[in-house]
């Protein structure tokens, strides 16, 4: 829906700066998709027939392994954003 | 010491820090009272998001319907964590380089339309006061089950506490005091949980206790579950008895909806840096996790302690079932409460508890001589009365109670604050009264948060019929008229004012008509609620995520055939998506 023209102001290095943002924010969020809604959900009777240790597996996604992907996810696009400010210049003090 | 003294001194401890806090963090100006002053660590902002997120529902409520539901209560983890992830990437670091005051403002500006902010003030209003209602509930319940009070006194000793706090500290005081109700639930929580997973399956870590051995010998404990469940009629634990099209839209709902929960989205207005924004929401879900990966564990052994209490041998056996003179005491403190409710249908003096909406199992329990199933467990008493059931010492009761408060609490004075700032920023300052000065805004905040309080306690006495049911309206309608419009208004530069008021008026008409076709609000519904008759088969919980699909093509559409933004606007949103240049938050 981003559309990348610039409006005068908006210089190639910012132009860069939103690429990059959004590329990671895509590739975040397919694996916050695929953890969830796909593991979780749409194939979790598929995984359910994997069973580690007393979990099945796509019961153990939905109800407890979901959030630990959340939170890593969270820590690597924070961490992540702050190189990539930094690459542009963009970052604050 | 008995437990009902030892509640007292526990809870009016907590209450004392509370109110010490607030002494302490007086709000000096409208920038502390509606953001902290923009200067609180993201790790102490991250604890407080944690306290503010988790409601008496969270608490109270989730684990005792995961409990129930099995598989199916994975909408309410997945939902109400992952929404985090869509904090944190799209929303939080932006709008806290907006750096205003409140969620309305941002979308007033955006859309250059004092309409557009005004549709959003209404949004909020709505969404808040559902909130407020069910917490004051929670207070309510906790009050007469552990302090033996009537209801109205646990609630006006509450909203006291509660208008100590917000009143008079603002969002300062509320993050402060946010942060110690926080340390207060969260052992409340866990505590209990340790305890009980170490009984049953010898580890002591509950997240990992429930895919474990049985102290028994007698397996996996989510096996020997899925038995005595379905050996009683219901649906194996580990397997859904919703649709999967359902289960997809109402975790869709839920995580969108929290992400477009106003008194949720301005907590990152109060960090000093957008990169302390980012990593805040990170802190916030670490505080919730604690709690959200535990309730999973808490629900499985609460179901089994449950079921094998009252199935004490083999089903259909004479002696198979727990006889009612012999029932353990926490049975009989509930049953005051009317939560817990017992009626021996086939008269033989024992508890036959199973699933008499199984038809197949139904004929089979005639053949016991069962004529159906005698118990009635509300879902909301599963976490107070674990620690009961579990046989644990008083003190542990005791912190479960000032637990459920503290969430409660923390909730409210939230979402009172965000309603406080709304009316008294976005309607009087931004709409009405715009030269009002800064002394006189802080106070209209003040009266504001204090009407509110009464308002909501009054909501938690008289609880209308339909507080149960508007929490869905509560996640529908942020998932399908906010949400959008911020979203768009941030990662597009195309979508204009005429846009986002068609986008936010279609989500809103669509998910409340929705909702109330079937649940019937204020008239009675108009049509049963059945999956037969659900669009697409999606209950009215998951139905804001059409909404919300709803609302970006209509914003899309209509944004294509009518003039697009200004300039100034476009260089606003430039402006919001690099991160230097970010003061701390500031009035205009």
């Amino acid at each position: 829906m981003s559309d990348n023209k610039p409006s005068g102001r908006m210089d190639a290095n910012a132009v860069d700066y939103w690429r990059a943002s959004i590329r990671l924010i895509f590739i975040c969020l397919a694996i916050w998709f695929v953890c969830s809604y796909g593991f979780g959900i749409l194939f979790v009777d598929a995984l359910n027939t994997i069973q580690i240790g007393g979990f099945k597996l796509g019961f153990w996604f939905a109800q407890n392994g979901s959030i630990y992907v959340f939170l890593a996810l969270i820590f690597f696009y924070a961490s992540r954003m702050n190189v990539i400010d930094r690459e542009h210049g963009v970052h604050e003090d | 010491m008995d437990l009902k003294t030892l509640t007292y001194i526990v809870v009016g401890l907590t209450f004392a820090i509370y109110i010490g806090i607030a002494l302490w963090t007086r709000a000096a100006s409208t920038g502390e009272f509606y953001v902290a002053g923009g200067g609180v660590h993201p790790i102490v902002n991250g604890m407080a998001t944690g306290a503010d997120w988790m409601s008496a529902a969270s608490f109270i409520s989730m684990a005792g319907l995961i409990a129930f539901l099995g598989y199916g209560g994975s909408v309410y983890l997945m939902g109400w964590t992952g929404g985090y992830v869509l904090l944190a990437m799209l929303l939080a670091p932006y709008l806290r380089k907006y750096g205003k005051f409140t969620v309305p403002e941002f979308i007033g500006d955006r859309y250059y339309s004092k309409t557009a902010r005004l549709v959003a003030v209404v949004c909020l209003i709505f969404i808040s006061f559902t909130y407020v209602a069910g917490q004051m509930r929670g207070v309510g319940i906790v009050f007469s089950r552990f302090m033996e009070v009537e209801i109205l006194t646990g609630l006006i000793v509450g909203m006291s506490i509660v208008f100590v706090y917000a009143v008079l500290g603002g969002m300062k005081g509320v993050t402060y005091t946010q942060v110690a109700q926080y340390v207060v639930l969260i052992l409340a929580y866990t505590v209990p949980a340790v305890f009980i997973a170490v009984q049953l399956t010898g580890n002591p870590l509950p997240q990992l206790a429930f895919g474990s051995k049985l102290s028994d010998g007698s397996g996996y404990m989510l096996d020997r579950l899925n038995q005595v469940v379905t050996d009683l009629g219901f649906a194996a634990y580990t397997a859904g008895n919703k649709s999967t099209i359902d289960v997809f839209a109402i975790t869709c709902a839920l995580m969108v909806g929290t992400a477009g929960l106003p008194h949720v989205i301005v907590r990152f207005f109060t960090v000093p840096k957008v990169r302390d924004a980012r990593s805040s929401a990170g802190w916030a879900l670490v505080f919730i996790a604690l709690l959200y990966t535990v309730a999973p564990a808490v629900g499985a052994m609460a179901r089994f302690n449950l079921t094998t209490t009252v199935q004490t041998g083999v089903v259909g056996s004479p002696e198979g079932n727990l006889s009612y003179e012999q029932r353990p005491d926490w049975m009989k403190r509930w049953e005051t409460t009317g939560l817990l409710k017992f009626q021996d249908l086939n008269g033989d003096g024992r508890i036959q508890y199973y699933n008499d909406k199984n038809k197949a199992f139904a004929e089979k329990a005639a053949s016991f001589g069962w004529k159906g199933s005698e118990l009635k467990v509300d879902n909301d008493i599963m976490v107070l009365a674990n620690p009961e059931i579990a046989k644990l010492p008083n003190w542990v009761i005791a912190l479960v109670a000032a637990g459920g408060i503290a969430a409660a609490l923390s909730t409210a004075a939230g979402l009172l604050l965000v309603i406080s700032s709304s009316i008294s920023h976005d309607l009087l300052k931004g709409t009405l009264t715009p030269d009002m000065s800064e002394k006189a805004e802080l106070m209209a905040g003040r009266i504001a948060a204090a009407v509110a309080i009464l308002i909501a306690g009054y909501l938690g006495y008289n609880p209308p019929g339909f507080v149960a049911q508007v929490v869905a309206f509560a996640f529908g309608l942020a998932a399908s008229s906010l949400f959008p419009v911020i979203i768009m208004g941030i990662f597009s530069k195309t979508i204009n004012r005429e846009g986002a008021i068609a986008g936010m008026l279609t989500g809103l008409f669509f998910t409340f008509g929705y909702i109330l076709y079937f649940k019937g609000i204020f008239i009675t519904p108009m049509a049963d609620n059945i999956p037969a008759n659900w669009l697409f088969g999606i209950s009215p919980e998951g139905i804001g995520t059409v909404g919300m699909v709803l609302n970006f093509a209509v914003a899309f559409a209509v944004s294509k055939v009518t003039a697009p933004p200004p300039r100034e606007v476009q260089e606003l949103i430039e402006h919001i998506r690099l991160p230097y240049g970010a003061g701390t938050a500031q009035s205009h």
